[in-house]
């Protein structure tokens, strides 16, 4: 039996695949496509402390091998949260990770703690959403700022604690030292890039939010470069997202660096790609007679 | 009720009018288990567009499994599928959304459709054992589907160059062929309609959705937006709802999975 366990600040996966949050709800709707038990983890869409209603529609467009959004981080807020859907994953064999997202470093805080007896296994703490005013992004793009917030979600948090990063900014590395120096646990990135697209016949933007968050396939090379370049530079570990549209993608992030892989917008493509990846991640580990996918984390270099 | 993603086969296409498309497809357990009101994604084969295409049913053969679609060549993605032919295959995932409500035989409805609107009243149509009038308003003289109804409904037409039936929208077709419904109805005591059922542009479902609360009727309406995934997750297609929505706890509802019809009454447009 060749190992495909991975292990995120002391939390084992059965194997590297997730899912990316925003992209899988809390994993009921996917849930009638995949067996949610063979997934290393379910990434939840961001909570914050109280309802958002997001952004006002067109929220997303397509474009060339990807897509925009600019979902505005929608939610049902945290009570509603730890009601509805922690007890929907508790019943699959897969760990729990709930994206948090907020307004200001109160609003983060709020959550963490009301997260701290439920049993999520690891935190991913959102500072990189280019969709929203306030928060979100803000907190991601200036390292003391990156700093500031890790340390005191840290100090009110019981799980581990992810911090994601985005890669709207000149060297993702000053940001994710500055995660690290701050007691991150694990980085998740990249998050979305921002993009724009105009509708030419009717001369307006194809988005309501005018920018949006661009992800899929296109902006994968951009994504294993990132992984790459933080991987040469923390010691915590790296989860890899970006494109990811299949297994041999998924192999790449974990050359470039990363522990575990988060898919996105290939789970809109293909509602069953997420098993698929795992079983292809197998099947090259057969391939190529590979009994430990710890000897395929950031193997290139 | 399983949704699923099959690669099918195309039984047949043509094209019904200028950029209007009509295919059959052999759509096994997606079209057994589909109803009037849902609607298939449909995957394009160029991996450069990543999402699928949510495109109404037109009419379901529940005997041979298979669904009609048809649909207006937008965009890249829809006239890639014109281009299908017999025996070519096509990834749709389906059935979704909810469909439209049963609605009692006693009832008589207004089965309203706009343009590429159209399509999902035809299986409407078919299934709806209430007295029914299709009022249905094209662009043109092109009246795609026109003649199908007329198997199943009284059908009136508004074109909006008037170069066939009334000249003006769906709401002037109902005016100037009498049909006053609701309290004010013409036809004696009993109205014309006391249910309205309809699919079209925005602006249209607007006027409908006042009409019906100026003419207290009972009113459905089918809705259209940009979406991703199609089953409920991403939230990218949403309306504005009067209440707070149960699952979404503020005042959205999801398109794809909530809907797309909504009882009038419920949503902002």
């Amino acid at each position: 039996m060749r190992n495909t366990k991975v292990s995120i600040a002391g939390v084992e996966l059965k194997n590297p695949v997730m899912t990316a949050s925003g992209t899988f709800g809390s994993g009921a709707e996917y849930g009638e496509f995949v067996d949610l038990n063979r997934l290393g983890a379910v990434v939840t869409k961001g909570v914050a402390n109280v309802p958002w209603p997001g952004n006002p529609t067109p929220r997303i467009a397509e474009t060339y091998g990807g897509m925009l959004n600019a979902i505005g981080l929608q939610n049902p807020g945290i009570d509603v949260f730890v009601k509805r859907d922690i007890p929907f994953l508790k019943q699959y064999d897969t760990k729990i990770i709930v994206n948090v997202c907020g307004r200001t470093t109160e609003d983060y805080v709020e959550v963490v703690e009301r997260l701290a007896e439920e049993p999520a296994d690891l935190l991913e703490i959102n500072i990189s959403c280019p969709n929203v005013k306030e928060g979100g992004i803000a907190f991601g793009q200036d390292p003391k700022a990156v700093e500031a917030i890790t340390r005191e979600v840290k100090k009110h948090a019981r799980q581990p604690v992810i911090m994601k990063l985005s890669p709207n900014v000149t060297d993702i590395t000053v940001m994710a030292k500055a995660a690290e120096a701050g007691g991150a646990d694990a980085l998740s990135l990249i998050n979305t890039l921002t993009g724009m697209k105009i509708d030419i016949h009717r001369r307006t933007f194809a988005l309501a939010n005018k920018t949006g968050g661009m992800s899929g396939p296109a902006v994968k090379p951009v994504a294993v470069r990132m992984v790459y370049q933080t991987a040469q530079a923390v010691k915590i570990p790296i989860i890899g997202m970006g494109g990811i549209m299949n297994a041999d993608d998924a192999i790449e992030f974990i050359l470039a660096g990363a522990t575990a892989i988060s898919v996105g917008t290939a789970n809109f493509h293909d509602p069953y790609v997420t098993e698929k990846i795992v079983d292809g991640i197998e099947s090259y580990m057969e391939r190529y007679q590979v009994e430990d996918i710890h000897d395929l984390i950031g193997a290139v270099r | 009720m399983a949704k699923s993603k099959i690669t099918a086969d195309v039984i047949r296409q043509e094209r019904i009018a200028d950029g209007i498309y009509s295919m059959w497809i052999k759509a096994g357990e997606i079209a057994s288990q589909a109803r009037a009101g849902q609607f298939i994604s449909v995957y394009t084969r160029d991996s450069s567009r990543l999402l699928p295409r949510p495109i109404s049913i037109c009419e379901i053969d529940r005997e041979h499994q298979n669904l009609r679609i048809v649909y207006r060549v937008a965009g890249a993605g829809t006239e890639e599928f014109s281009a299908y032919q017999a025996g070519d295959s096509i990834d749709i995932l389906g059935p979704l959304g909810n469909g439209f409500p049963e609605i009692a035989p006693e009832k008589s409805a207004f089965l309203i459709g706009g343009g590429i609107g159209i399509p999902p009243m035809l299986e409407l149509a078919k299934e709806l054992n209430c007295k029914k009038t299709a009022v249905l308003g094209y662009r043109d003289s092109q009246m795609f589907l026109k003649e199908e109804f007329e198997a199943y409904a009284d059908v009136i037409v508004a074109t909006e160059d008037g170069s066939a039936g009334t000249k003006g929208n769906v709401l002037d077709a109902v005016r100037e062929n009498g049909l006053m419904a609701g309290e004010d109805g013409r036809m004696g005591t009993k109205p014309a309609a006391d249910v309205i059922l309809a699919c079209g542009p925005t602006p249209m479902l607007r006027a409908l959705k006042a009409y019906a609360a100026e003419q207290k009727l009972e009113c459905w309406l089918s809705l259209e937006e940009r979406m991703a995934c199609g089953i409920g997750a991403c939230l990218a297609c949403v309306c504005g709802s009067k209440e707070i929505d149960e699952h979404s706890h503020v005042r959205n509802k999801r398109i794809c999975k909530d809907g797309p019809v909504f009882a009038a009454e419920e949503v902002e447009l």
